[in-house]
């Protein structure tokens, strides 16, 4: 296989991943996907940094595979142990129609970025699709699910995306350090669910139910 | 960089500096006037930029005529909030609801805030803008939650939820932004600085343009607190500390409106994308009028005139979206007004919830009879926002209202309808908190009154009079805008 067909290979899995982990309503699985996408980002970063000839790439593609495939992962396995929700089924309502939706978001991300009159290579604008396939394939599970840790897993996959758009534009500078950034966001994501927890300020992580007490208090 | 001191980095590393020192500073009084000399030196520096400018600044920062105008503003209201935060604090600590570490930390992040918001507007490249972005947002998410109770955790959260969306949607925009950069101007930071961005735009693939501004509106869009992706902002303001409110509202929301503007130039640089304005103007007029609607039904004062803020933000999205110089300097000062005028109005409700103990519009009552000064403050800052001439926002609103009638007389219409509804539901509240019948705690008022009167007396000068040199100068920025 050619540079081109691993990258291709690697990106289109990426997209492929967003797919499942739009359908997997229990949370172990869906954990396990998100380290399985981790590990494909990272693949992609290092094979990335090698056909652009920027070893720095290899920081991020190392950011990726210990941090997001290994430490996130185990990290989310055991809160969500701690917090008792590893065995509930989420409703994911309408898979039927989720998925549809997700599909023509991958169909408009091509039909936006593979115009044949662009000045941009062919390489570079494939990658930014499936990127921008993955970033409106997050949204999308950010928005169909209710469970907190399901909604932090949607993030993170936004942001694996983001990663590989970054990666993809050629010579872009900061790119070590907004994935540096990111998983410090990420972070404090995780570690905010776990505080709420053990400071037992809600009983639950359904945020449904964080929002009965929004604001208006009568 | 010739001489000791560079203006230019003052402002950047005297917060910095500022905040280590609050890091480690155990008493609160002394960490308190710190905090205030620290925003006062900043804004000394700001000053300074004015009259003098290095030359050679290197390759990250640049100061031209439009980040001036908000660098000052940031800095001035900057300073006058640590000085109301001072009192605010110490009767907080007073009353319990925070602890001498809480203290230690949100002044602190005071200083990381002023600094982070300094380096955004600063900044001349695109990446380093949106790092700045996101400590600042960090840190007014950790400053919302200071308090830990329920709510405020629960407000910090949905805060930094939808936050981290926006930021991702701004990252990505800006990715796409460097895509299409990168094969005209070539690989690296220059492919990222505005100025080499605004002169290439030409050359830029259109299309992809297009799909990154749309990014970057939505993205920054959030952070501005644009309807649909408002749901943040009110809980964000009723829960935090009243100084962080001020500073919310009168700043953080115009460093996204800025960051929405420096692409909106490279946009307009390049004939062959669509018009930004459309999508502002849709935004702006969709914020306004669900803004005016929902002011009706708030009863905490401080989520109120948090809807006002989106109102507001709305009325400058549609003004810029408008286009135009005129259109373009009417936003512009309207930002400088609000921003002026609701940190003031913060600062009025701090005075207030601090006395009564509430923050219920119900509890609230007959103030210009228990509190005089206190009650007048607050009838002439709500009439001041409400945009009720003599005062300023009176004048901006005028101009955005008339520089674009007669291009968009149709949207004018919603816009002033949307304006008279707010108008309506700030007048209905104000009679129930001003006037009528004191009730609840009649303690007295012992904080300084200064920083509100300093506020509305800004923005009544300016409704009164503005100085030639500032309309030369709004008018030179407005007419870089494109």
């Amino acid at each position: 296989m050619s540079p081109f067909d691993v990258s291709h290979f690697l990106a289109g899995g990426l997209v492929l991943l967003s797919f499942m982990l739009l359908y997997q309503d229990r949370l172990p699985p869906l954990i396990n996907l998100y380290a399985l996408q981790s590990l494909a980002l990272s693949l992609e970063v290092a094979q990335q940094a090698q056909t652009q000839g920027a070893p720095r790439l290899l920081v991020t593609a190392g950011i990726a595979l210990v941090f997001k495939a290994v430490v996130i992962p185990l990290v989310l396995h055991r809160l969500i142990r701690h917090l008792r929700i590893h065995r509930t089924v989420e409703t994911v309502v309408g898979i039927g129609p989720t998925m549809l939706g997700g599909m023509a978001l991958v169909g408009l991300s091509m039909a936006l970025m593979m115009r044949a009159t662009s000045t941009i290579d062919i390489v570079a604008r494939e990658d930014m699709a499936f990127a921008l396939s993955v970033v409106l394939l997050g949204l999308l599970m950010m928005v169909t699910r209710r469970n907190a840790v399901s909604q932090v897993v949607g993030f993170m996959s936004i942001e694996n995306g983001l990663i590989l758009s970054a990666t993809g534009a050629k010579g872009m500078p900061f790119v070590v350090e907004t994935s540096v950034a990111f998983s410090i966001l990420v972070a404090f994501i995780v570690i905010g669910i776990f505080l709420f927890r053990i400071r037992e300020r809600f009983d639950t992580v359904d945020v449904a139910v964080l929002d009965r007490f929004r604001g208006e208090r009568p | 960089m010739t001489g000791l001191f560079n203006p230019a980095a003052g402002v950047l590393v005297i917060p910095a500096v500022t905040a280590l020192v609050l890091a480690v500073m155990p008493g609160y009084r002394a960490a308190a006037w710190i905090n205030v000399v620290g925003a006062f030196l900043t804004f000394a520096s700001a000053l300074a930029l004015l009259v003098w400018q290095p030359a050679h600044l290197g390759r990250l920062l640049r100061v031209d005529d439009l980040n001036i105008v908000f660098l000052i503003l940031n800095a001035l209201v900057g300073f006058t909030t640590s000085v109301f935060s001072r009192g605010y604090i110490a009767h907080e600590l007073e009353i319990g609801r925070l602890k001498l570490a809480h203290l230690r930390f949100y002044h602190a992040m005071y200083q990381v805030l002023m600094g982070a918001m300094n380096l955004a507007l600063l900044t001349s490249v695109t990446g380093l803008m949106w790092v700045a972005i996101e400590i600042a947002t960090l840190t007014t998410i950790l400053m919302v939650g200071i308090y830990r109770t329920h709510e405020a955790l629960e407000a910090a959260w949905k805060y930094f939820i939808l936050g981290s969306v926006g930021i991702a949607l701004a990252l990505f925009g800006t990715i796409l932004v460097y895509s299409v950069a990168q094969p005209v101007v070539g690989n690296g930071l220059p492919a990222m600085t505005w100025t080499t961005m605004t002169e290439n735009a030409a050359r830029f693939d259109p299309t992809i343009l297009n799909i990154a501004f749309v990014f970057i509106l939505l993205g920054y869009g959030t952070k501005a607190g644009l309807v649909p992706l408002h749901s943040w902002l009110p809980d964000a303001h009723a829960e935090g500390p009243t100084p962080i409110s001020a500073v919310l509202s009168g700043l953080l929301l115009n460093v996204a409106i800025y960051a929405i503007l420096r692409f909106k130039m490279v946009m307009a640089a390049n004939p062959a994308t669509i018009a930004p304005g459309p999508l502002m103007i849709a935004l702006g007029l969709a914020s306004v009028v669900f803004a005016a609607l929902m002011l009706y039904r708030r009863r905490d004062i401080k989520r109120f005139f948090a809807y006002s803020s989106i109102e507001h933000m709305g009325i400058i999205a549609f003004a810029f979206g408008v286009g135009g110089p005129l259109a373009n300097f009417a936003g512009l000062l309207h930002m400088a007004m609000h921003s002026l005028t609701k940190s003031g109005i913060f600062f009025t409700i701090g005075h207030i919830t601090r006395i009564k103990g509430t923050q219920k519009v119900a509890d609230l009552s007959g103030l210009t009879s228990s509190h005089p000064t206190l009650g007048w403050i607050l009838v002439a800052s709500v009439v001041a926002i409400a945009g009720l001439p003599p005062f300023g926002v009176f004048t901006s609103e005028f101009l955005v209202v008339s520089s674009a009638f007669g291009r968009h007389p149709l949207l004018v219409v919603i816009l002033v309808i949307g304006l008279l509804l707010s108008l309506g539901a700030l007048f209905l509240r104000l009679n129930s908190v001003a006037f009528g019948e004191p009730r609840g705690a009649m303690g007295p008022d012992r904080m300084s009154a200064l920083p509100l009167l300093f506020h509305l007396g800004l923005v009544l000068s300016v409704g009164l009079f503005i100085p030639g040199p500032v309309v030369s100068w709004f008018r030179h920025v407005a007419a870089l805008l494109g």
